[in-house]
């Protein structure tokens, strides 16, 4: 080989650069999210039930809050009505964060695992750590 | 042709992962065997092909440069174009490999009025480098997917990206950008009649599976939502070998993933290994310096030859009978 030295140097280079995602993991635990619902209000519940089923808030959460706020703020909407027709206030800190009063344990537990930083609370208030207000 | 095959390729191969995930239900089939097959393909066949690469002989500099090359020291010469140096050489490919230098000389020819001109044409340059680096952001940016911890460096990757914060999840520049730059790579080949002339369907084919790719990521991010912490189960899975199929995660989520492996497993058979021959193109990275270094070509025949002398010692006498001159008496 011509140059060998270099393309093997530069193949060592690709495979480091390659693999870099399984040798970071060596000898790392594995740790799932877990979200604590373990609130006094949602104790206080005798069904378990977020206002839409958990696989919908799991994966569209976002949109939902994100229409939220163009309904309470910019439409003045301020009665959301759930698929199976019961009726909740559009309002993140009234609704959602009274039953999640556990920010740190709940929203921030996924947020966190997969690196999201939603902007809520550049607006609203941040709950303060350890739950109820 | 070669467009029509390649389309229904890419097609056939989103009707596969989508039929084996949705209807038959072979999660671990392509949550697992195949991600895993594809790295490995990926990384055994990138590697053999270099070193098959690697094997071939060059004796010789091949300089097809742009530029004058290094004669008298008093001949201004092109150092980065035609370098006589090692440094020289490692600069011209910082510029090919980051900045696509010889995309950016490429020229147009056209005939105006029955004369000939020349122009420059920086389109393909500006379409290349947008694509590449979009790419680049967007591979980096996974990196979340399969890190426990996120470093520093890829969320502010991240949040430069989505530094606009339009929407929510908020859009993200280079998934713009990327579609943008590869719609134009698509077209010129579709509607530049001397592109499309020489195109062959494997070059539709890696323009449509990214396509594929880039379509169903954007599906996924901003329109029909998929549950991240459960994909990020399945990716983090892999990445420390302990494999699992979380529930709840959708057949576009096993689309995606499969024309990525797909991609990956076609890689090293394809024109994408660019991305290594980058760095063995022999007119690229070899200095020029025919004029100052001998280069002894390795397929030589070792000719015979005799000096002078040792043919005159044999036949001195009779070319002295003859009266030819010699040199020694």
């Amino acid at each position: 080989m011509y140059d060998g030295w270099k393309i093997i140097l530069g193949l060592a280079v690709f495979v480091v650069i390659v693999t870099l995602p399984f040798t970071m993991s060596v000898g790392k635990d594995y740790v799932k999210p877990e979200p604590k619902i373990d609130t006094p209000e949602i104790q206080k519940m005798e069904k378990k039930q977020c206002i839409e089923s958990k696989q919908y808030m799991r994966e569209t959460h976002i949109k939902l809050l994100y229409s939220w706020k163009d309904y309470a703020t910019r439409e003045g909407k301020r009665v959301y009505i759930a698929s199976d027709g019961k009726q909740y206030n559009v309002s993140l800190q009234n609704t959602c964060m009274k039953c999640h009063s556990n920010k740190e344990k709940f929203c921030d537990e996924c947020h966190n695992y997969v690196n999201v930083k939603p902007y809520c609370w550049d607006c609203h208030i941040e709950p303060k750590v350890g739950g109820l207000k | 042709m070669g467009i029509g095959l390649a389309f229904i390729i890419v097609l056939g191969l989103i009707l596969f992962a989508y039929i084996g995930t949705d209807i038959l239900g072979l999660n671990s089939l392509f949550a697992i065997v195949i991600p895993y097959a594809a790295v490995v393909v990926f990384v055994i066949g990138f590697i053999r092909r270099v070193i098959k690469w690697g094997k071939s002989p060059v004796p010789f500099r091949i300089p097809t440069t742009a530029g004058q090359q290094f004669s008298l020291p008093w001949i201004k010469y092109s150092k980065i174009d035609n370098p006589s140096t090692g440094f020289g050489v490692a600069l011209r490919m910082f510029f090919e490999i980051f900045f696509f230098r010889s995309l950016f000389r490429n020229t147009k020819a056209e005939i105006m009025n029955g004369k000939l001109f020349v122009g420059s044409n920086k389109w393909l340059w500006i379409g290349a480098l947008a694509f590449h680096y979009s790419f680049l952001i967007i591979l980096i940016r996974h990196l979340r997917f399969f890190m426990l911890q996120t470093p520093w460096c890829i969320s502010v990757i991240d949040s430069i990206d989505s530094f606009w914060q339009i929407g929510l999840p908020m859009i993200y520049m280079t998934d713009i950008i990327i579609g943008a730059a590869l719609l134009y790579l698509l077209g010129r080949r579709i509607f530049n009649p001397q592109v499309k002339y020489i195109s062959l369907p494997s070059d539709y084919f890696p323009l449509f599976l990214i396509i594929g790719i880039i379509a169903t990521g954007v599906l996924m991010r901003y329109f029909a939502k998929v549950d991240v912490t459960a994909i990020k189960e399945l990716t983090l899975g892999l990445a420390y070998l302990k494999p699992t199929v979380p529930e709840g995660i959708g057949s576009l989520f096993y689309i995606h993933l499969f024309l990525v492996s797909v991609l990956f497993a076609y890689f090293p058979f394809s024109k994408l290994m660019h991305m290594g021959g980058v760095f063995l193109s022999p007119t690229r990275n070899l200095a020029n310096n025919n004029r100052m270094e001998r280069h002894v070509n390795p397929w030589d025949y070792p000719v015979k030859h005799r000096h002078y002398e040792e043919y005159e010692d044999e036949f001195r006498d009779k070319m002295k009978k003859a009266g030819i001159p010699v040199e020694k008496e």
